[in-house]
């Protein structure tokens, strides 16, 4: 997505390779194949079946998966059908989630690898390195530890009130803000990276080429530097926004999981007492769609672009 | 952290022993063995263990269904879990004289209605869920559903409840009085009421961290398995455990002999070491509930005898079992719960 830098020298060598070619593309193609087709093979058609009592599939085809998710027949299931909010909602609140977390890491990532790719070359890299040293360390755990933080009696409370900006604790925990700070602090170097990626190729004598024609600040920002940025900032969105979106972690651990996230709500159908595989299945099935649409567009307006 | 542990301790000891050692592969719940009295198992058999942890029932049965059956030789399912694999025919059987302690059970566990004759498993520990509360913060009668379901204002926004549908469903219906499994609709339909009302009041849905939301003080109030209550209490929480008046779940886990057990033999060497009073008595010990194996009481911790978890006062009234519903009737839970969750 951010690349193009190795395009000119590999193309006189293809011609070398060209009759092993197939070949030594094998080895993508198996990967693809296997652990990339595969799963969202078995994923599609299990969805397609009859759910077993207490999980499992029976092989016959049903579209009782989809029925499940779009229509409500009430508690006892024989009400009359009317749209269902349920599964709907649980949609929204998670795109809304991701859709959040995705700003706030577009909004301290981009200054800071804005920062990072200004600075001298050698000390970037220990920038780069302090940006990603609490990847080393699990999610889960990094995930518990800022419950810790924020907790009532937690250091961030007491430091707050140590300094008398507030006189009660905040309650934190459990509670979407929790959620948020969890997603951010876990998908920040997502977004940082690619962005650092694309400014450090980034040609600032453009911007002191637009500066001296008179153009401000702002309007350097907007006009040269973010076009030219902008494949970095895209993978860094992407990047944020889809495991955003299926994440469970944060919103159990730091949410008080009170409500279905879609992650949860599919890993309910695999694990819990319901057990109904085709309707996770559905369920991914339909999430994965509506990523897949999303990006397809983006994609379109890209080459609408560039034409 | 402790299938790693017994990862490498498995790995070392087969370096060790060239090959032909025999094997044990046990699928069991998060923290609920001491590593020492598994390796003692070794010590005393020869047998290199290693251990799988799941943290629900639910969890196991999922696994199991997915392809992990044929690669397990035992597993710890809870009571209704033991007849929902009953019939779904995961069970192996024991044959008469096979086990030689068999004996050692206690006669109230000997013969049971999750698994009749005690053809396929043998007890674990077994002991009661229902809430504890943090007397710092509410210093009233606990003996009441009400602290959960219909909190006082101390507790309400400060109550944790378990992230199990079966438990918390099954509490709620004792709450209401009303029969696990019902079929009567306006019954239900309470039930669903109940729930949704109740939610207000809830801070956080957690099973496996259901300890340590009460010992930070996260919530004041929270449902708990009584000897992982146990623990909150001894890490210093100012915790008490209820015994309410409308009821409370029992429940009992057991060892399962699974079918095509890769090493049957071994399997049943297992469970004969955990009816020996000594080591039953060691995973009480451990995992703070109660044996269901006579003989152990010359083994166990002083407290344990006299703590207000395993010891019900003795007014309280008798727990309940969690029910296995068919098919139609759980679809109407399932509705229940994910409209709680929605």
């Amino acid at each position: 997505m951010a690349g193009g830098g190795a395009g000119g020298g590999g193309r006189t060598q293809s011609a070398a390779f060209a009759p092993v070619r197939l070949w030594l593309l094998l080895p993508s193609w198996a990967v693809i194949a296997i652990f990339m087709g595969l799963p969202l093979l078995i994923m599609l058609v299990y969805s397609f079946l009859t759910k077993e009592f207490r999980g499992g599939v029976i092989w016959e085809f049903s579209l009782a998966a989809y029925d499940r998710f779009v229509f409500d027949r009430g508690l006892f299931g024989d009400d009359p059908p009317v749209l269902n909010t349920t599964y709907l909602t649980i949609f929204a609140r998670s795109l809304i989630q991701a859709l959040v977390a995705t700003a706030l890491c577009l909004l301290i990532g981009f200054p800071a690898a804005f920062y990072i790719a200004t600075r001298p070359p050698e000390q970037r890299t220990l920038w780069l390195l302090l940006i990603t040293v609490p990847y080393w360390v699990n999610l889960l755990i990094r995930t518990v530890s800022m419950k810790f933080l924020i907790r009532e009696n937690g250091p961030l409370n007491e430091f707050l009130m140590g300094i008398g900006l507030i006189s009660e604790p905040l309650p934190l925990v459990n509670t979407d803000i929790a959620v948020q700070l969890g997603l951010f602090y876990s998908y920040l170097p997502f977004m940082v990276l690619p962005i650092y990626a694309a400014v450090e190729r980034y040609d600032f004598s453009l911007s002191e080429a637009a500066a001296d024609l008179y153009a401000d600040r702002w309007t350097i920002l907007r006009e040269v530097t973010l076009p030219a940025v902008r494949p970095g900032v895209i993978a860094g969105c992407i990047l944020v926004f889809i495991p955003s979106l299926g994440a469970f972690l944060a919103p159990d651990l730091l949410g008080g999981a009170r409500t279905f996230m879609i992650g949860s709500l599919i890993e309910e159908q695999f694990k819990g007492a319901a057990g109904d595989w085709p309707f996770g299945a559905a369920a991914a099935t339909i999430l994965m769609t509506i990523v897949l649409i999303a990006l397809l567009l983006h994609a379109r307006a890209e080459a609408r672009r560039e034409v | 952290m402790n299938v790693l542990k017994l990862g490498a301790a498995a790995l070392i000891l087969s370096a060790g022993a060239a090959g032909a050692q025999e094997k044990l592969s046990v699928y069991h719940w998060f923290e609920y063995i001491p590593q020492e009295l598994v390796d003692k198992f070794t010590a005393e058999t020869g047998i290199e263990v290693t251990i799988d942890t799941y943290d629900s029932n639910e969890a196991l049965l999922a696994n199991l269904k997915a392809g992990k059956l044929g690669s397990y030789d035992v597993a710890v399912p809870g009571d209704y879990m033991v007849s929902i694999m009953l019939g779904e025919g995961m069970l192996d059987e024991i044959q008469p004289g096979e086990l030689k302690n068999i004996g050692n059970i206690e006669p109230q566990w000997a013969d049971v209605a999750f698994d009749p004759g005690r053809k396929h498993s043998i007890p674990y520990q077994w002991g009661s869920t229902s809430f504890m509360v943090n007397r710092d913060a509410f210093k009233g009668d606990i003996r009441t559903t009400d602290i959960i379901f219909n909190p006082p204002a101390e507790l309400s926004g400060k109550i944790n409840v378990l992230d199990t549908a079966g438990e918390t469903l099954t509490f709620a219906s004792l709450h209401l009085g009303i029969p696990q499994c019902a079929t009567d609709r306006a019954q239900l339909k309470a039930l669903d009421d109940l729930v949704q009302g109740a939610k207000a009041h809830w801070a956080s849905f957690n099973s496996d961290g259901a300890k340590d939301v009460l010992v930070s003080g996260d919530v004041a109030a929270g449902m708990i398995w009584n000897g992982f209550g146990q623990k909150a209490r001894l890490e210093g929480a100012n915790v008490e455990y209820a015994y309410p008046k409308e009821g409370y779940i029992v429940w009992m886990d057991n060892v399962v002999l699974l079918k095509d057990a890769p090493n049957r033999a071994a399997a049943i060497k297992f469970m004969d070491f955990l009816l020996e009073p000594e080591n039953a008595a060691a995973v009480t010990n451990f995992a703070r509930y109660t044996a269901g194996v006579k003989g152990v009481e010359p083994f166990l911790d002083e407290e344990l005898k006299t703590s207000p978890e395993q010891n019900p006062p003795a007014d309280a009234p008798a727990g309940t079992f969690v029910q296995v519903c068919d098919e139609a009737t759980q679809k109407v839970y399932d509705q229940i719960w994910t409209r709680l969750k929605q």
